[in-house]
Formats: C-alpha cells, sequence, structure tokens
C-alpha cells in the first residue's frame, strides 16, 4: 500500500525534474549557469494560470489531444513497476497494453498537430509517427528478451529481476537490450541526436513543432505529459541496466531516484557530446536499434 | 433443429429480399423498401437462429437426398458457423438500411433494383456457406456469393473504372474456386464423402475418414484451401482484385463485401484446417508468415494509397493478415500440442473477424457519407470536414481508434490476444511424452509479435494521415467546404457499428465463452472443454483498463472544461512562423504526410515518383528551362513544370499478374488451332479423351 503511494506520488511529481537535470548537465557542459533545476515545475505553474489562444481551425480534438494523452501516459506510468517494487496494476500481457498506451497518445498528438492545417505541423507529426514504425518493433524485441529470460508475461514478473537467470547467458542480449531501448528512448522522447527540444528553426523539429499551436494549460498538460513519458520509459530502461535493489523499501527507493536522476545525467551527457543527426538519417539510427534488441533476442533464443 | 429452420427461413427472406422490387417500377421508393424490410426481418430472424443453436450448446445438423448425385444435402450449425453468422446477419442489414439514403432508388433508377435483388443474394449465401457441409453444396453456394458480390460491386457499369474493376474480380474468383474445386475432388478421394465437418454425433453416421489419411494428401488439400480461399480473403500476393472491387462498388457493398465477405476466405481456411488431420509444423508456420507478410505490406500499401477507399481496402488485407497470423498460431498449437497458442490464436482471430467487420464497416459507410457530402473519393482533396460533419467526424475518429489497435476499444482487445498467443511461443511448456514444462517453445513464432508490432505503429499512421487530411485543417475544394453530415438512416446503421466497436471494447469477456466453446471444437478436445480464455488471457483487466482509460479521460477533461471557463479562450489564426494569410494549400497532404515513410518502403512498394530533375546549385525554373531546351526528358512529357507526383499502383497486379495475363494473351491464340468450331472435330477429341482414360484403367494406375 505505501509502495504503491510512492509509486503514485513518484509518477506524478518526479517527472518535470527530468528535463531540469538534463538541461543543467548540459548548461555544465556548455560552461553555462543554465536553468534551475526546477524550471519545468515552474514553466508548468505559470502556463496552467494563463489565458489559452485557439486556432480558428480546429476541432474539440485539439483539446482532448493532450487529455488522451496525459491519460495514457499516466495509465502506462501504472502498469510499469518501479524499481524493485511491484506495479499498483499488473496482469498478464499488461506489457502490450503499456505499448499501446503509448500508441494512443502518439494517435492523439499526431492527430491534434493535423488540426491545425499548419504545414510545420504537420511535418512534425509525419516524422514522429515514421520514426514509431521503426521504435515500436525495437520496443517489442525488447520485451520479447525480457520475456524469454524471465518466462513471464506480465510487467512486473517480467522485470522484477532479469540478471536472475545465468549471469553468462543473459549479459550479453540484456547489453543490446539496453543499447537498443536507450534509442528508443532517445527517438520515443525527441532528444539529441533524434530531435533537438532547443532548436529555434520550426523545419528541424519533430515533437516541438507539433505543439506549436497549443498553448496555455494545453501547453502545460502536453510538456506534463512528455515529461511522464520520458519517466515512464527511462523506468523501463532502469530494470535492464540497473537492476539492483536491497530488499528494504527505504533504501531501494531513494536508490530508485537516484538511478532515475543519474539516467537523466547520462541523456544529458549523451545530448552534449552529440549533434543532431540529419533527418534522413534517423531512420538508420532507430533500425540500429532494431538490430540491437532483434540481436539481443536471437541470443537468448540460439 | 428450430434454429436451424430459422436459419433456412432467414435465408430465404435475404435472398428473395430484392425479388419483389424487381416487380416494380424502376424508381420506386417502395420497392426498395420492402426489400431492406426484408433483408432486417431475415436477418432478425438469423439472429434469433444463432442464438437458440449456442443456447443449445449441441452443433445441429442436417442431412437430407437431394437432386444431385454427390452425396446428400447435408448443412450443420456449430459455434464455428455461429462466430461467422453473426456478422453476416449483422452488416448487411446495416448496410441496406444505409443504401435507403445513400443509393435511393429514385436517383439510381438504372441499377437500384438489381443492386437491392444482389445485394440480398449475397447476404443468403453467405449464411448458407457457413452453414453448407457438403462439398458440391459449399461450391453451389460460392460460386452464387461470388456471383451476387460481382454484380453488386459492378452496380455502376457504366464506368470503365468499374468494368475493368469487375473484371480482375471475376478472373481472381474463379481462380480461387478452381482450387477449391480440385480441394473438394481431393477431399472426396481421401474420405470417400463430400461431406465435412459434420459433428459426429449428429442425426446420421459420420464416416469421414479424415483422420487416416496420408499426410502428404492432407498437405495438398491444406494447401489448396490456403490459395482458393486466400484469394477470396485478400492474402498477399492473391489480394490483386480487392483494392479495385472495394474502391468502385457502392459504399454499403464494399462494407459487406470488405467485412463480412472476405472473412468467408477466413471460414475456409480454418474450417479446413480443422477437420483435416494434425499437419506437420509448415502448415502453421506458413500460414502465420503469409500472414504477417500480408499485414506489413497491406498496411504499408494502404499508406501510400491517394483514395479513400482503396485505402481501407488495402487496411482490409492487413486485418486479414492479422487474422490469419492468429489461424497460424493456433495450427501451430494443434502441431505442437499446446492449447494455449490455440485458444489465444484462434481466439483473438475470430474475435478480430466480429471486431474486423465492426470498424471497418463503420469506415466504409463512414467513407460513403463523406463522398455523399463531398463527391470525390479522393483524400487530398476532402479536409476541414470535422467542423462540418462532425457526427461523421467523430464516428470516423473512433473506428480509426479501433482499426490502430488501440485501447479502449474493440481492436485492441483482439490483437492483444494474437499478440499474447505469440509471445506464449518463447516459454517452454506442455506437451505429450516430455515432462512437464520443459517441451521447447517456438521463438521463431514470437517473430510474429515484432511483425504485429509494426502493422500496429504503420497502421496509426495510416489513420492518422486520413484522418488529417479528411477531417481536420481546412477544407481544400469548395465540395468540401460545403459537406454536412447525413441524415439518420445513413448516421444510424453507423452509429450501431460503433456502439458495438464500443462494447467489445469495454466487454471482451461477453465474448469468451463462444470462443473457448470453438477453440474446443476446432482442435478435437485439445483444448479441454471449459478452458476459460480468462485464466490465460484476464479480459476482466483490461476491461477495467479500459474503463479507467474512458474515465480518467473524462474526469480530465470536466477539470479542464471548468478550469478554462474561467479564463479568456480567444481564437486567431495557426501559427505558421508569422506568415499571415496561410491556405488551404499549403496545409500537409495526405501523401506529403505519408511521403517520409514511404521512401523507407520504396524496396517493398515501387512507388511510381514524378518530379523534376533538379541539377546544379541554381536550377533553373523549369518554365526557363524549357525555353532553354534544356529540359530533362523526364519531365518533357510531363510539362507541368515544377511538380511532384507520386503513385502507388498495386505492384503485383500491375508487374507481375497484368504482364502475366498479357503474354497469357499473346501465346494462348496459338491454342485456337484446337479449336475448328466443327462437331465433328469436337467429337473426335471426346472419343480420343475417353479411349485414353479406358487405356489409363486398363493398366491400372
Amino acid at each position: 500500500m505505501l509502495n504503491t503511494a510512492i509509486h503514485l506520488l513518484l509518477l506524478l511529481l518526479l517527472p518535470p525534474l527530468l528535463p531540469g537535470v538534463i538541461n543543467k548537465t548540459k548548461a555544465l557542459f556548455a560552461g553555462r549557469q543554465g536553468p534551475p533545476l526546477l524550471q519545468s515545475y515552474y514553466d508548468l505553474a505559470k502556463l496552467m494560470r494563463k489565458d489559452l489562444v485557439l486556432s480558428s481551425t480546429t476541432t474539440w480534438i485539439f483539446v482532448a489531444a493532450p487529455v488522451v494523452t496525459l491519460v495514457a501516459v499516466l495509465l502506462a506510468g501504472l502498469l510499469l513497476p518501479l524499481g524493485p517494487f511491484g506495479a499498483p496494476i499488473a496482469f498478464t500481457g499488461d506489457l502490450i497494453l503499456f505499448a499501446y498506451l503509448l500508441g494512443l497518445g502518439r494517435f492523439f498528438t499526431t492527430a491534434a498537430a493535423l488540426d491545425t492545417g499548419s504545414a510545420f505541423e504537420g511535418m512534425g507529426a509525419a516524422r514522429e509517427v515514421t520514426f514509431a514504425c521503426l521504435a515500436e518493433p525495437a520496443l517489442f524485441f525488447a520485451l520479447l528478451a525480457l520475456a524469454k529470460i524471465s518466462g513471464a508475461l506480465d510487467l512486473s514478473a517480467m522485470l522484477h529481476d532479469p540478471l536472475a537467470g545465468p549471469l553468462h547467458t543473459v549479459m550479453a542480449p540484456l547489453v543490446l537490450v539496453a543499447i537498443g531501448l536507450f534509442i528508443v528512448l532517445l527517438a520515443e522522447n525527441c532528444r539529441i541526436p533524434v530531435d533537438d527540444p532547443n532548436t529555434h528553426l520550426e523545419l528541424t523539429m519533430i515533437h516541438e513543432v507539433m505543439v506549436l499551436d497549443h498553448s496555455g494549460p494545453l501547453l502545460g498538460l502536453v510538456l506534463y505529459g512528455a515529461a511522464i513519458k520520458l519517466f515512464v520509459l527511462s523506468a523501463l530502461i532502469l530494470h535492464v541496466i540497473a537492476p539492483f535493489q536491497t530488499g528494504h523499501p527505504w533504501v531501494d527507493w531513494p536508490m530508485f531516484v537516484g538511478e532515475m536522476l543519474g539516467l537523466a545525467v547520462g541523456v544529458g551527457v549523451t545530448e552534449s557530446i552529440m549533434a543532431r543527426l540529419q533527418m534522413r538519417h534517423v531512420p538508420y539510427l532507430l533500425i540500429a536499434a532494431v538490430l540491437f534488441c532483434g540481436f539481443g533476442f536471437v541470443l537468448l533464443v540460439r | 433443429m428450430m434454429s436451424l429452420w430459422l436459419m433456412f427461413g432467414a435465408i430465404a427472406l435475404l435472398c428473395v429480399s430484392g425479388g419483389p422490387a424487381l416487380l416494380g417500377p424502376r424508381r420506386s421508393a417502395l420497392g426498395q423498401r420492402v426489400a431492406t424490410g426484408l433483408v432486417v426481418l431475415g436477418s432478425a430472424l438469423g439472429l434469433v437462429g444463432v442464438g437458440l443453436a449456442l443456447a443449445a450448446r449441441t452443433p445441429v445438423s442436417l442431412a437430407v437426398g437431394w437432386f444431385l448425385p454427390a452425396g446428400r444435402f447435408a448443412v450443420g450449425l456449430d459455434p464455428l458457423s455461429a462466430v461467422f453468422l453473426v456478422p453476416i446477419f449483422l452488416v448487411p442489414a446495416l448496410g441496406s438500411v444505409y443504401g435507403l439514403e445513400y443509393w435511393p432508388q429514385a436517383q439510381h433508377p438504372e441499377n437500384g433494383r438489381k443492386l437491392s435483388f444482389f445485394y440480398g443474394l449475397l447476404a443468403g449465401a453467405m449464411a448458407l456457406v457457413v452453414i453448407a457441409r457438403n462439398g458440391v453444396l459449399f461450391l453451389i453456394v460460392w460460386e452464387v456469393m461470388a456471383m451476387a458480390s460481382f454484380f453488386a460491386a459492378t452496380a455502376e457499369d457504366d464506368d470503365p473504372a468499374v468494368r475493368s474493376a469487375g473484371w480482375v474480380y471475376l478472373v481472381a474468383t474463379h481462380i480461387g474456386t478452381l482450387c477449391l474445386i480440385a480441394m473438394f475432388a481431393l477431399w472426396k478421394h481421401a474420405t470417400g464423402t463430400y461431406m465435412f465437418g459434420m459433428p459426429s454425433t449428429g442425426n446420421w453416421a459420420a464416416t469421414t475418414q479424415a483422420d487416416a489419411m496420408p499426410l502428404g494428401l492432407a498437405g495438398a488439400i491444406f494447401v489448396l484451401a490456403l490459395i482458393g480461399f486466400g484469394c477470396k480473403a485478400g492474402l498477399m500476393p492473391l489480394h490483386v482484385w480487392l483494392p479495385g472491387t472495394h474502391a468502385n462498388a457502392p459504399s454499403h457493398v464494399s462494407a459487406v463485401m470488405s467485412g463480412v465477405m472476405l472473412k468467408m476466405g477466413v471460414y475456409g481456411i480454418v474450417r479446413m484446417a480443422g477437420v483435416l488431420p494434425v499437419g506437420p509444423s509448415w502448415w502453421g508456420g506458413v500460414v502465420l508468415g503469409v500472414g504477417a507478410a500480408t499485414g506489413v505490406l497491406g498496411i504499408a500499401m494502404a499508406l501510400g494509397q491517394g483514395d479513400l477507399k482503396r485505402l481501407l481496402a488495402y487496411s482490409s488485407i492487413e486485418n486479414i493478415g492479422i487474422i490469419l497470423m492468429g489461424v497460424g498460431l493456433a495450427v501451430l498449437g494443434r502441431t505442437y500440442h499446446r492449447p494455449e497458442w490455440v485458444l489465444l490464436g484462434l481466439g483473438g482471430a475470430l474475435l478480430h473477424v466480429w471486431n474486423h467487420g465492426l470498424f471497418k464497416s463503420l469506415l466504409f459507410l463512414n467513407a460513403g457519407s463523406v463522398m455523399h457530402a463531398a463527391h470525390t473519393r479522393a483524400i487530398d482533396r476532402l479536409g476541414g470536414l470535422g467542423s462540418r460533419m462532425p457526427r461523421t467526424a467523430g464516428l470516423f475518429l473512433l473506428g480509426a481508434v479501433a482499426i490502430c489497435a488501440l485501447p479502449p476499444l474493440n481492436g485492441f482487445v483482439s490483437e492483444w490476444l494474437i499478440y499474447l498467443g505469440l509471445l506464449h511461443t518463447v516459454a517452454p511448456g506442455n506437451s505429450p511424452g516430455i515432462p512437464p514444462g520443459t517441451a521447447p517453445g517456438l521463438p521463431v513464432a514470437a517473430l510474429g509479435a515484432v511483425a504485429l508490432a509494426m502493422i500496429g505503429a504503420l497502421a496509426a499512421a495510416c489513420f492518422v494521415k486520413l484522418l488529417g487530411a479528411a477531417f481536420l485543417g481546412t477544407p481544400r475544394t469548395a465540395a468540401a467546404e460545403h459537406a454536412h453530415d447525413p441524415r439518420k438512416t445513413m448516421l444510424g446503421p453507423m452509429i450501431v457499428l460503433a456502439a458495438g466497436c464500443i462494447l467489445l471494447g469495454l466487454a471482451p469477456w461477453l465474448a469468451a465463452p463462444l470462443l473457448e466453446r470453438v477453440a474446443t471444437g476446432w482442435s478435437g478436445e485439445l483444448v479441454p472443454a471449459g478452458t476459460a480464455i480468462q485464466a490465460l488471457a484476464p479480459l476482466t483487466s483490461i476491461s477495467l483498463a479500459a474503463g479507467g482509460l474512458i474515465a480518467g479521460t473524462g474526469v480530465l477533461l470536466v477539470l479542464l472544461y471548468q478550469m478554462l471557463k474561467r479564463r479568456t479562450v480567444a481564437r486567431a489564426g495557426t501559427w505558421d512562423c508569422g506568415y499571415a494569410r496561410p491556405t488551404a494549400r499549403m496545409q500537409y497532404t495526405g501523401s506529403s504526410f505519408a511521403q517520409f515513410l514511404m521512401s523507407l518502403w520504396t524496396w517493398a512498394l515501387w512507388p511510381q515518383i514524378e518530379r523534376p530533375q533538379v541539377a546544379g546549385l541554381f536550377p533553373p525554373a523549369p518554365g526557363a528551362a524549357e525555353v532553354a531546351g534544356k529540359t530533362p526528358a523526364r519531365i518533357a512529357g510531363a510539362g507541368a513544370g515544377a511538380r511532384f507526383a507520386m503513385f502507388l499502383p498495386d505492384t503485383i497486379l500491375e508487374r507481375l499478374v497484368l504482364p502475366t495475363f498479357r503474354l497469357a494473351n499473346r501465346l494462348l491464340p496459338k491454342l485456337r488451332l484446337l479449336q475448328q468450331g466443327r462437331i465433328q472435330i469436337y467429337v473426335i477429341y471426346f472419343l480420343g479423351i475417353v479411349l485414353l482414360l479406358l487405356l489409363w484403367g486398363r493398366i491400372g494406375f
């Protein structure tokens, strides 16, 4: 019960910290001071108080989309175990619901982008759905590999302790899966090298350009949903790269938060040392992710 | 038996439903109402019959002597038939009501009566197909179904495009039927009877020796079934007839063909896989592989289409692929003695048969409404319909979410079952002769889950494209500008179908008992009677999650609404980088939306791209180049200057099938040498063949 409460609190409160950590890391690399760690919280608070400007082209889909997306990623977050603790909702096959909830969010985000009738937002939506077509197979290869290792078909059991098996057989596949999932994490959350969240040119954006016309509370919902998605996918990947546990909740929870922030620093470092890829080269990166996860799976079943 | 008699009554009503109108005047609204009334009445009777049959819990069958020498007139109604009968009695009835406003006889005097007649006949024939238990009877009603659908689909036969699509369909369906004739001939040879799938506890002695037939023969029957029924279902590469026919048929006919008639092919494959002996592993492997390829290529083709109904038709091919993946898994489950693969694979596939029947019919009827309002099928000439026909747009959104298999609607549930089945292949299981829990899995089958994931992402791209280009943004043409919602007669059937999508999404466990019974009967008790699908796949959890998703969205929307009530909500133009006057033509069209993704698929799809060749750092404007005489040869013919166009013709039809037929057309006339047109010569041929046969019999092969 307490663990469920902590899960919920972390899921609701921690995500906006991650962009803050990433930006701080990037600022340190660039020799800047950077925005405060809590900047995302300030932004959200400010946006929620603001008025709203809606494009005269849009329909109700435009208003509903951020809400649907937010609820979908929140529900996905409830399906995913955090650290060594079981998820609040767990049943056989929840991994597929997890993946498709993220898909539902994508459907509505891209639909809302097209609702504005803007060429820029159409462009962003087209890129988003294109990259998803490669990210989805990678994610499923990774899930297959984890299901194969654990012999379980629900996320809580699957992700509980991937290293429990014989270490020499699962180590190499897990490394491959971790690399693949990390690429998926970068692509799904539109980070460098796939997308540059700080870019100033609409032509080169993916996620930012899709939400150009969202303003005020709607933009707040969009940003909050994006942060939660980053949190959820990070929590998934943490199970593979840092499956450590002590068995004591008061050690494991802080450790989980620490790992999460560490991963955010890792993303920030990646963003700092890499340039954004040319848009037409992004598919190659994602195909590499499919291959990493695919090889991981093949190694397990050979 | 009551259920069977109801069924006969229903089928008779459906078959004659268009009859009275034929006797009436061409423009008679009364005739069409009578036809619709009969179809609805017949369908209601049929549904009651199906309900009675299922309540009785034992399969009913009937076999009586008839006028043909081939066995007896045999029909049966078991849970498998019942699964397919439900959409047969649901979709055509709704489509018929829809047709009252969509295709009124008063406005279509030249083909309205013909359409009504063949529409009813098609529905009746489909019902007979799934209850026929004699090969010859099956072939007869199969042919009636094919011809009825041909005439219904080519209602507007004054249009050359319709005629040419009809021709392709006619040829394709008969190639399939030829395979089925060969299949039933082999079946008779192997078992000694034309009967198949009769319950052994029926009122006649079932003496099929199906289980004793040699595996090679069984394999041949299986392959013929896969090709023959695959032609009807639209398996790649046998799908060539499907897009053209569906695009050119009246929309309510497209809905019936796509939502229901394609499933007759699925029915055939499932039925034959069930009555044949347990086969080697390549049977299931082939079905699973072909299903995956059909799914991925079908939806990739759909993505490149610029025609609303062609896109939906390709998406039907994709869904047939998904269904076949489930069937393939179930066939593998029989081979490897894995009840969980059978239950999840077959259960998912059959549930998807229902689901696809619901949402694809909904989308085709929706496409009909769009065409009714905007008079075009070209996606890139629409736009902005969402604010002009909000009800249609809302129903379309619902159908699109369902067909992309997104929670909380029904498409997700059936794909989820298939996913689960595929995931079960990575885990060891139980198999006779091996210690429990150690029988190896079949991880290669799990690759199907990855294919399904890709299909899901592509489908989402495809339907976002359709939704965005047709319903969102601003209208691109005057016709789209003045579009409006249809009246209740057209909206009503769509609302019923949408309600079905929601119901099966929120309460999928309603279908579970039926699916369990089918799996038990189909697998010959490999799945023990009374096995609950819930034990493998917690449908109630899906139900709760779907409910939670809807409730959460609802609550948050209300909160947002309350919050926005206290704020100023200003309206302004869409942000276009400060550009003051964006026009509708600046929007991303459907083709531009799909272009990036299509560029990743050129290796498989071979789209035709027309564009000017650009050379040098400062390429001259095409008009100027023409003056200077430097126009590249490729655009000289196009003559439209800087014009980009991309078409995605059906690769297999254009590059494989049509060239083959043209070659045949060139070569085969040489055979006319045999065709002298003289009776005497034909009699000599007969004599020669009879002598050869006698000789063959003598030598005694």
